[in-house]
């Protein structure tokens, strides 16, 4: 049987992470559609192999060492596993190596891409994808008729315990005869130390709408009256407003806590996927369609600059 | 060291943005349209490194709405050169395919060491720009990328992996990275000088015929549906208040 869609396990070191179990998840329903069979292609040769029941075939990447990446080789080596095994349809994430190798591959193939999405179909000889545009503001429905196709799909849109079945796929081993111009040299592990924003039952945090680092003090006041962690969307962070520790999302850290406080944040996809498991979710923000309200369970369009005092102000602050 | 930095227009997702009449797009007739946040990141990185060497930076940006206006304020940042490229129709969604297409034209008869761009853009329904206009050019590319310094005939670069882990590579130039993140929040530059920008400094207009889309047919454009979503707290920022510290005090987490 013909290998109908290509998984890529966007493991560079340690676990698969959670988006290739929902990829194969998705891939193996879609590749019954198509009639063929379901691949996953990995980095190196020594993977958790026994993890990856899911899939009918594993493509070993020869010569991707796992522990160090780089985009232009994980290219050459994404490649000759799409040489090998002619998928229709070949599904990575909306993470960095995603990111990275969508649309140059694409590109290569001269397949048609759709990014952001979260939901994947077959329609006769089309696949229909439907995809997040504007932040999550509007969903965009697109159907892709090329020979290959192409998805880069935002992690969390599958179920990942689809993709966690028991099976024993046969393995092949991949060569990568494309020499590129590139050194993967190391991983760096983020420093340890400082805040948790991981281990907090509460947390306040902050975005965009807080306008400068000047205001941050407002919700700084509020969080110490709470006794509970400042976390912060993207922009505050990549602004120098707060560092790095303080970020959730999907270049920060993912948080659970029991009650998620959040002012001035619209609701970024990134921004959602780092919080959207915290059991209450109560968010603030001025504009009535920001796609936070979408996922929190109390929302309040009242402007945080008058709400935040209030709220400080009946915790003793 | 050659730096050229891609920037785009894009609708200002501040605004509340509607469906066309044929229901496959923005409406852009109302809409304000801003600099990509990612390409304004990228441009502040390449100003960093002018600062600190002899990096010579050009910006080039599709013509779109309100382009001029995003071109000259990069002038007045510090930018050496701006290039408008023509030939498209700038009121159009411009998709990533094309936009490569047209860029790649334009950079294989200009010399350049470095392209930088935003990381994504929020309408990049057809992947984002780094990769594919690197695969159209033939060199290396990175994206997500936080940090970068040249080391003679290659440029070493940081790219984040999530969870502030980072991948170190060094790619062989000439390379296109997609920038996350700069290492300072990009400058401002005041209206005086950007007026001063547009009385001294012209913008270079090149015409290109290109095109290549990498995107499906969009059949359908819509906001999403409400699932139901947050319960919404009304009243006055006082009674708001003490709802929300019900809750709070409901789980238990707070005292007072």
């Amino acid at each position: 049987m013909a290998i109908s869609v290509l998984v890529l396990s966007e493991r560079i070191a340690g676990e698969h992470p959670e988006a290739t179990f929902e990829l194969l998840g998705k891939g193996s329903k879609l590749a019954k559609q198509l009639g063929g069979e379901l691949a996953v292609a990995v980095a190196g040769t020594d993977y958790p192999v026994q993890e990856l029941g899911g899939a009918d075939v594993i493509l070993e990447l020869a010569g991707l060492e796992a522990g160090a990446y780089a985009a232009p080789i994980w290219e050459a080596g994404v490649a000759a596993a799409i040489a090998a095994s002619s998928p229709r349809v070949v599904l990575m994430s909306t993470g960095t190596v995603g990111l990275d190798l969508g649309g140059s591959l694409a590109t290569r193939f001269g397949g048609q891409l759709a990014s952001y999405v979260i939901d994947l179909d077959v329609d006769g000889e089309e696949i229909l994808a439907t995809a997040q545009l504007y932040g999550g503001k509007m969903l965009a429905e697109v159907a892709l008729d090329s020979f290959i196709c192409f998805a880069t799909v935002i992690p969390g849109s599958f179920p990942a315990d689809d993709g966690r079945s028991t099976g024993s796929p046969r393995v092949e081993r991949i060569e990568v005869g494309e020499k590129p111009k590139a050194v993967a040299m190391a991983i760096r592990e983020p420093e340890t130390g400082g805040v948790d924003i991981t281990a907090a039952p509460m947390l306040v945090s902050v975005g965009r709408g807080i306008g400068s680092s000047d205001n941050l003090e407002l919700v700084q006041e509020l969080a110490d009256a709470l006794k509970v962690p400042l976390s912060a969307s993207r922009p505050v962070i990549d602004s120098g407003w707060l560092p790095k520790p303080h970020q959730v999302g999907k270049s920060g850290k993912k948080v659970k806590p029991s009650i998620y406080l959040s002012f001035g944040i619209s609701g970024a996809p990134e921004h959602l996927e780092g919080m959207r498991n915290a059991e209450m979710i109560i968010a603030c923000n001025t504009d009535p369609g920001a796609p936070i309200f979408e996922v929190a369970h109390f929302g309040t369009t009242v402007d945080l600059f008058d709400l935040v005092p209030e709220l400080t102000e009946r915790f003793g602050g | 060291m050659k730096i050229v930095v891609a920037m785009r227009q894009l609708a200002d997702l501040v605004e509340e943005l509607e469906v066309n009449a044929d229901g496959t797009d923005i409406d852009r007739d109302f809409v304000k349209f801003v600099s990509n946040e990612w390409d304004e990141a990228a441009l502040e990185e390449a100003l960093c490194h002018k600062d600190d060497g002899d990096a010579e930076i050009t910006v080039v940006a599709l013509d779109e709405p309100d382009v001029d206006q995003t071109l000259y304020t990069a002038l007045a940042k510090g930018a050496d050169r701006a290039v408008k490229l023509t030939g498209h129709d700038p009121e159009g969604w411009i998709r990533t395919g094309d936009r490569a297409a047209i860029l790649a034209s334009w950079l294989e008869r200009d010399d350049f060491d470095l392209v930088l761009t935003g990381v994504q853009a929020a309408d990049d329904l057809d992947g984002q720009l780094a990769g594919v206009l690197a695969e159209r050019l033939g060199v290396r590319h990175a994206a997500v990328v936080v940090g970068f310094h040249d080391a003679d005939s290659a440029v070493q670069v940081e790219q984040e992996l999530g969870g502030g882990t980072v991948a170190v590579s060094s790619l062989e130039l000439p390379a296109v990275l997609g920038i996350q993140a700069a290492r300072q929040t990009p400058r401002y530059a005041s209206i005086t000088r950007i007026r001063q920008a547009q009385q001294t400094q012209t913008i270079q207009e090149v015409e290109i015929s290109a095109g290549g889309s990498l995107g499906g047919t969009v059949r359908k454009i819509s906001p999403p549906k409400k699932r139901g979503g947050a319960e919404m707290l009304e009243g006055s920022a006082s009674e708001v208040a003490e709802r929300i510290a019900e809750l709070i005090r409901s789980k238990g987490l707070a005292r007072s």
